[in-house]
This record gives C-alpha cells, structure tokens and sequence, in this order.
C-alpha cells in the first residue's frame, strides 16, 4: 500500500475584515508538493514554521481538501472516492497530534476515547470493542484499568499514549505523527520514540521542526521551506551530506548535544519569507549563502541529482 | 576573573506553595554562585523548579500561595530578600532584567515597542524626550533590529517572532543590567532563528560583560553557550559542573539518563534509553532522594535520607549516594 501527493497545493484566501467579496490573495500553504510514504516506511518531514508541514498533515487527514493536486490511495485519487473508500481510507490513515493536552475530551472515559475511531457499523459487538482496547492500551503500556478513566487522570507522557493506542485501534496502515514529542518533557520523550519505533511496521509520516527526533525515526526524509519540498533522500544520506543549501544551514542550526561539537554555524540572515509574496525564483534566494545570478528569476527544476536523492536547486 | 567576588550568590534558596493539597516544595534549598560574565545553564523538566528559583531572585514568586521561605540572595553583596518592595523595584530591569520564554505574551500589544523600551530606560535613569529616544534606538540598533527609527512606532503584532524577541531582549539589556535572567528564551522560536538569536545573545554578553542565567530543557542548547551547569530535580540542584565536566563526566544518575535519552542530531542512535516512571509529584516528595523511584543505581540509603554534594573535581559536585566519599561525608 502506497500513499501518494502529486503536486499539491493548498491557499488559503485572504480576505479584509468584514467583506466577503472574494479574496485579496492567497496565502500559498503549499505550492506543489509530492511525496510518498509506502509500508513499512517513515517519512520524517522537517521545515520551520510557515514551511507549510501542518497543512500537508491536514491534506493527508483530509481535514482539508486541496486547491491543485492530487493525493493517491493505493493507486486511486482521493477526488474520485465513494463513500466506502472513506470508510477505507480512513481506518488506514491515523492521526496523533502534538498536545495531548488539547486532543483528547476531556468528558470522555479512556475506553471511548480509544473505540471511537472503530466503525460503528462493522459489527463488532460490544466485548470485542472491549477486547480490541484493552489489547491496544496494553500494547502502549497502559494500566489494565485505564478504560474507565479520564484523561486528566494521566500525566502528559501516558496521554500522548492514549492518542497512540487511538491511532492503533483500527489496524491502520499509515499514521501521522504531527509534532509527537514536542510538548512532552524531555524524560518522558524517549518513552513515546522508543514506543513508535517499537510499533514499526506501519507507515509513518513524522512531521516536526525537532531534528533529532526526526532523525531518530526517520528512513527517509524531507525538507521543506515556504510551502515547497526542497530537499528528499534517505534520512542517513541527507544528515551525512546534505545537497541543498537550506538543509545545509538547517542541519548546522540543530545544536548537537555535546559542547565539544560547538562548531562553525551557518547562521541564516533574515527570516522565512510571507507566503503571500513568496520571492520570485527560488524561494530560498534571498537567504541563500551560495546564491547564483539566476536563482533570484528562474524557479529551480525539482530533480533526481544523485541516486535516491531529490532536490531542487541551481547548484546542481 | 574568578578570584574577584562573585556578582550573585544564592545559599540555600527555598520557596514554597502552600496550597490545599499540602505544601509544594519547588524549590527545596538551592545554592549556587555567579560570576560577572558568567553563563550558568539552569537544566531540568518542567517542574523542578527552575523557573521559580529565577522568579525568587527578582521576587515575582506569586503570592500568597508561594512564598520564599528561607535562604539569602545576595547581588554584588545585597541581599535582595531582605529589601523592601520599593527597593526592589529599583532592582528589577535595572540591575537583573529578563527575557521571558514567549515574546507575543510578554510584550504589551497596545503599546508601541518604542513606549515599551522607554518605559524602562524613563524609569529607572529618568531619560526624557530626545536623550530618551536616542537610548531606545542605541537599545534596538544593539540588538541588531532593522530600521530601528521606524521599528520604534510599530506594535508587538507587527514583528515576527525572532524579532519579538529581539525587543524583548533590547528592553532587558537597555539599563545596562548586571543579570540576565533568560527563562526558555528559544522555545518558541524556529530552529535557525534560534542560531540567530544564541549567537547575538553571546555577542551582546561579550560586549556588555552581563551574567546570565539559562533556564532550559534543551542539552543542545546548554552545550551551546552555557559556561557552567547545574542540573535541577525536584527542586534541587543534583549536579553542577562546568558544562564540559557535566558532558564529559555525568555524576548523577539522573544527568547520566538525561543524556543518554536524548536523540541526537549528529549521530543516529540505535535504541534510546528510556527514564521509566514520572517526575515526582512535589507536594509528596518521598523523604530520601526523590529520584530514587527511577533510579537505576538505588540503594536502601536513597530512600531514606537526601544525599549530600559530593565533590568529583574542582567545581563539579553531585548530589548521588552513589558517587565515591559519598557515605563518608554524610
């Protein structure tokens, strides 16, 4: 099983104030993104904030329906689904979101929490939704008498496992990770990674602007900076050698955990350009510290550089 | 450098929470020195209490629930708990400033930037009209702000992140403060915004010879720039070194976990090592050595009484029965 974005793209309208006499222009989220996530992969996304991470998530949930593109399950675009094909898809494609403060009910018991997801109509009786939690929430290494409790019963760590065994509820293929360790203290994080590798097997999309993490995760990975994917390769690959200069300058902002490695930074002047007038050509230009004469006019070409290794820029 | 006095000195700092579910030890008896130049990392989870010590240096502990219950801080021989509430006020922004973790909700979205960097500056050296303004611009130019004199008119809203707390770093540094307390001041910022701003951090302190205090939870960020730190757990100080003594030669078993669960960027690890358990709750801290719970290296003595700091080489102590001379010092 295969999931796959063809050049999507999502804008958002911007409109003044109380007028609903169409848009004053768009807020390009995403400007022709693809990428794939087969079984058995993780596909750690990485970009600062504004890169355009979180809408691609929302694509994929399909909390958000896209202005271009097409987003392939298994081969068929979602645009031309039947109601089961939702059904479908939606049992496959599983979400678990960052705070896990704000995403779980607060009025819902554990054990309803973690069945909603179940179908109601796949008839299932009531033991064995029963049985299908208790064996998700022992999978994550949850309290046998979790299912009759309420979030606020558990600590950050243990809530963000309850969003887990949620995800796992329904045997899905793919889950999407959106920033899953961010809110969490730093002892607690090693617990949720090592438990995501653990549950390998499935498809992951990692989205977090947390390097390490993604690296610790990922097995291929993809940059992305002012709504475009400017970098993808095999996640090792990448960290090794990276090809383009913002993933240069990404990977050397990361600070590495021990004070000897203090080395040469590429700091980055400036900031991450308005989506609304993104810069001409290259979106990265203006930043850029190895900058050609055609980079700020001629959009690079998105293409295969190396093998296994995409990217779109003019130095190659 | 070392041998002159030091610029802050805390002995036995505690601050308590009397609440209805008992009293919250966040801050249970910390002791630290600093120097005049000096980067001192204060290192933990949420609720060891690294946020509250800093708090109690400025006294913004928030009353009455918290109240500083015993200790001395002293600046440049002053001992700040003893001072009236008028005398502190003169303290803060003029001689410890700080930079809070979230510009957007720590700047006032009403005022103009220029009005809020001035209000400082008017305050405590009574500058009024064009000196003022000169003084704002000098505060802005130094944190490298474009376009200061036009920046000065704009509101909070009007910036990006990393700039917001650019201004939220020129209104610390505009009185030329002894202190700077830094509380988190990256977490909400983008990874190379965040380069952006450790850097002009480092570049502002060589220039000014300002001391600060780091509140972080990020190693990456410690390894960085701090020059000594110390490891809160709890409420205490566990471990504090040097930053490479810290890095290199662990003491404390909790340290030791920190860095060994953490991932890293620069090298892919195999299998992270997991710290099992919670961090403890404060109002019923256990009566030995409260991380004892998650200890690997636990024996009966953890539970039942607090170890003392063991010295392992000159300026780098832990706080472990388990580190050598421990038993005998007790």
């Amino acid at each position: 099983m295969k999931l796959e974005a063809i050049g999507l793209k999502k804008y958002f309208p911007l409109t003044s104030g109380f007028s609903l006499r169409g848009a004053r222009g768009w807020v390009k989220a995403l400007d022709g993104v693809s990428v794939q996530v087969a079984e058995g992969e993780t596909l750690g996304i990485v970009g600062e904030s504004g890169s355009g991470k979180t809408t691609l998530a929302k694509l994929f949930l399909l909390l958000e329906r896209p202005t271009a593109g097409s987003l392939l399950f298994d081969g068929k675009a979602v645009g031309d689904f039947g109601r089961e094909d939702f059904v479908r898809y939606r049992r496959a494609v599983q979400a678990v979101f960052q705070d896990p403060y704000s995403s779980l009910n607060p009025r819902m018991r554990v054990g309803q929490i973690v069945a909603e997801p179940l179908p109601r109509d796949n008839g299932m009786s009531r033991p064995m939704v029963a049985q299908r939690v208790a064996e998700v929430l022992q999978l994550v290494g949850l309290p046998r008498e979790s299912p009759a409790l309420y979030p606020h019963e558990f600590s950050g760590g243990q809530r963000q496992r309850i969003a887990i065994a949620r995800a796992l509820v329904t045997y899905p293929k793919f889950i999407i990770l959106d920033e899953p360790v961010s809110a969490l203290d730093v002892s607690i994080r090693a617990q949720i990674l090592n438990l995501l590798q653990e549950t390998l097997g499935l498809a992951y999309m990692i989205i977090s602007h947390d390097l390490a993490a993604a690296r610790y995760l990922a097995t291929r990975l993809a940059v992305m900076y002012a709504g475009k994917l400017v970098e993808t390769g095999e996640c090792d690959a990448v960290y090794a050698a990276p090809l383009h200069p913002y993933t240069e300058a990404l990977l050397s902002a990361a600070l590495p955990l021990h004070p000897s490695a203090r080395r040469q930074r590429i700091v980055l002047a400036g900031e991450v350009p308005n989506p609304v007038n993104p810069p001409a050509g290259c979106r990265f230009h203006p930043r850029c510290p190895r900058v050609l004469p055609q980079c700020s006019s001629q959009e690079p070409e998105w293409r295969e550089v190396k093998a296994e290794r995409f990217t779109a820029c003019h130095l190659y | 450098m070392r041998e002159s006095s030091p610029l802050l000195v805390v002995e036995d700092l505690k601050t308590y929470f009397f609440t209805r579910r008992g009293v919250t030890k966040a801050v249970d008896g910390v002791s630290f020195t600093l120097h005049a130049g000096e980067t001192l990392a204060l290192v933990g989870e949420s609720g060891s209490g690294k946020s509250v010590t800093c708090l109690s240096l400025v006294r913004l502990v928030p009353e009455p629930a918290g109240r500083i219950v015993g200790g001395r801080v002293l600046l440049e021989g002053e001992d700040l708990l003893q001072k009236s509430s008028a005398e502190m006020r003169r303290v803060r922004g003029k001689k410890i400033a700080m930079v809070l973790q979230d510009p957007l909700t720590s700047l006032n979205p009403a005022l103009t930037i220029g009005t809020q960097v001035g209000e400082v500056v008017r305050l405590h050296q009574g500058l009024r009209g064009a000196p003022l303004r000169e003084r704002v611009l000098e505060a802005l130019r130094r944190l490298r702000i474009p376009a200061a004199g036009t920046r000065l008119r704009h509101y909070s809203h009007q910036f990006s992140g990393g700039m917001r707390q650019r201004v939220s770093s020129a209104i610390a540094l505009s009185c030329a403060p002894r202190l700077l307390i830094a509380d988190e001041p990256t977490t909400a910022l983008d990874v190379t915004i965040q380069a952006q701003y450790l850097e002009l951090l480092k570049e502002v302190q060589a220039s000014a010879g300002v001391a600060i205090i780091l509140v972080t939870h990020d190693f990456g960020i410690v390894a960085a720039i701090a020059d000594r730190v110390a490891v809160m757990y709890a409420g205490r100080i566990v471990e504090m070194g040097s930053t490479l003594q810290v890095f290199d030669n662990p003491s404390h078993p909790y340290t030791r976990a920190l860095l060994r669960c953490l991932p890293d960027v620069g090298l892919k690890r195999e299998q992270l090592v997991e710290i099992g358990g919670q961090p403890p709750d404060l109002a019923r801290l256990p009566q030995g050595c409260p991380f004892a719970p998650r200890c690997p290296e636990r024996q009966p003595i953890c539970d039942e009484t607090y170890p003392p700091s063991v010295p392992v080489a000159g300026g780098h102590a832990a706080s472990c029965w388990a580190a050598p001379g421990a038993k005998a010092r007790a």
